[in-house]
């Protein structure tokens, strides 16, 4: 019997094919951007407490205003130097006896902040603050407490915080989850993230 | 002498297309894996702000995206160039947006509920009062866990 050779199939429009499947994918997705920054609001309370007396040293007023000026402290302020303010802010631990902090590194002045786990950082804003500048001054405070819990971090576990955080929602983790979950509260603890964002007045 | 006529005077061979097919199919896939299917077309301008202080969210059925900022140029005749809130495919005001948590709340299975998180991919050049006037309708409707969708990129670039 004579072979009869199977007729070669023609894959010149191969290209075309492909190229119609690409461009149809390209114009129907998106490269989706599912990281920000996560905050926490507090929840409303119908009963009006009384808020907890805290003292004027250890509150640190950030206040962007409607020109997107920075004030800290009501004294203006270049935003490149935010950051470091809030760190010494949080790491001053001028405290004596029970409110003393014997992990700060700070220069223990009575002008800031006693202890991290009391120090609050006040955020506000008026109403025609630009959001970009806002979460761009949101982001430096979240900065100084990366920096800080790193620091922690690093002297206890010989790991950085965010590290250990990236670990831990990590799905594919091979090791210890619990001890990594404790190390991450016990860091947390050491300063805790006491942010808060005020309601607009203006 | 026709059997050794030079054939073309010395014209450069045709460039093989053969592996063309290939190269598409390498893009095609590349863009298929790193993609997502859009769900809902944005009506509003959306040029998120920068931060690197960022957590990265999983989950994507666990979040609801609220977003807000300026109509789209092609909008803007019609609903001016004041900031709106975008809800699914619509325009929606800060009224509205109880009733979409509640909604989205429904949709999810029970267990899960208190596992969603509010994403608010907002437009860098909004006014705060608009995102703290949404911040407030989520407090109200106990949607506590938000996160402010944000580029990858150095903070300082939000200020020029």
């Amino acid at each position: 019997m004579a072979k009869r050779a199977a007729p070669e199939v023609n894959a010149g429009s191969m290209a075309d094919i492909a190229f119609l499947l690409l461009i149809f994918f390209l114009v129907t997705t998106t490269i989706e951007t599912d990281s920000g920054i996560t905050r926490k609001l507090p929840p409303i309370d119908d009963e009006q407490e009384d808020p907890p007396i805290l003292k004027e040293r250890n509150i640190f007023v950030v206040l962007v205003n409607a020109n997107g000026d920075l004030f800290v402290e009501d004294e203006i302020m270049e935003f490149k130097n935010l950051r470091e303010a809030t760190i010494d802010f949080l790491d001053n631990g001028g405290g004596l006896g029970e409110e003393a902090c014997d992990y700060c590194q700070g220069p223990r002045l009575t002008s800031s902040s006693d202890n991290p786990v009391k120090a609050v950082v006040s955020l506000q804003n008026d109403r025609k603050t630009q959001y970009g500048r806002y979460i761009a001054v949101q982001n430096e405070l979240v900065a100084a407490y990366n920096v800080l819990r790193d620091r922690e971090a690093n002297r206890l576990y010989n790991i950085d915080f965010t590290e250990m955080e990236n670990a831990y929602n990590d799905p594919e983790f091979q090791g210890d989850k619990d001890k990594l979950k404790e190390r991450i509260g016990i860091i947390k603890k050491l300063f805790p993230q006491k942010l808060s964002e005020a309601e607009p007045k203006r | 002498m026709s059997k050794f006529k030079k054939k073309g005077e010395g014209g450069t061979p045709a460039i093989s297309t053969a592996s063309l097919p290939d190269i598409v199919f390498m893009l095609l896939f590349f863009f298929m894996v790193v993609t997502v299917m859009r769900d809902n077309s944005l009506k509003v301008q959306n040029i998120l702000p920068f931060a690197d202080q960022v957590e990265k969210l999983d989950k994507k059925n666990l979040i609801m995206y609220i977003y807000a900022g300026k109509p789209s140029p092609r909008y803007q005749e019609t609903f001016g160039t004041e900031a709106r809130i975008q809800l699914n495919d619509k325009y929606a005001s800060i009224n509205d947006v109880q009733q979409f948590i509640k909604e989205e709340r429904q949709s999810k299975r029970e267990e899960l509920r208190d596992k969603l998180t509010t994403a608010l991919k907002v437009d860098k050049e909004t006014n705060m009062g608009l995102v703290s006037d949404i911040k407030q309708e989520l407090r109200k409707a106990e949607a506590l866990k938000i996160n402010y969708t944000t580029k990858q990129g150095e903070a300082g670039l939000n200020l020029e």
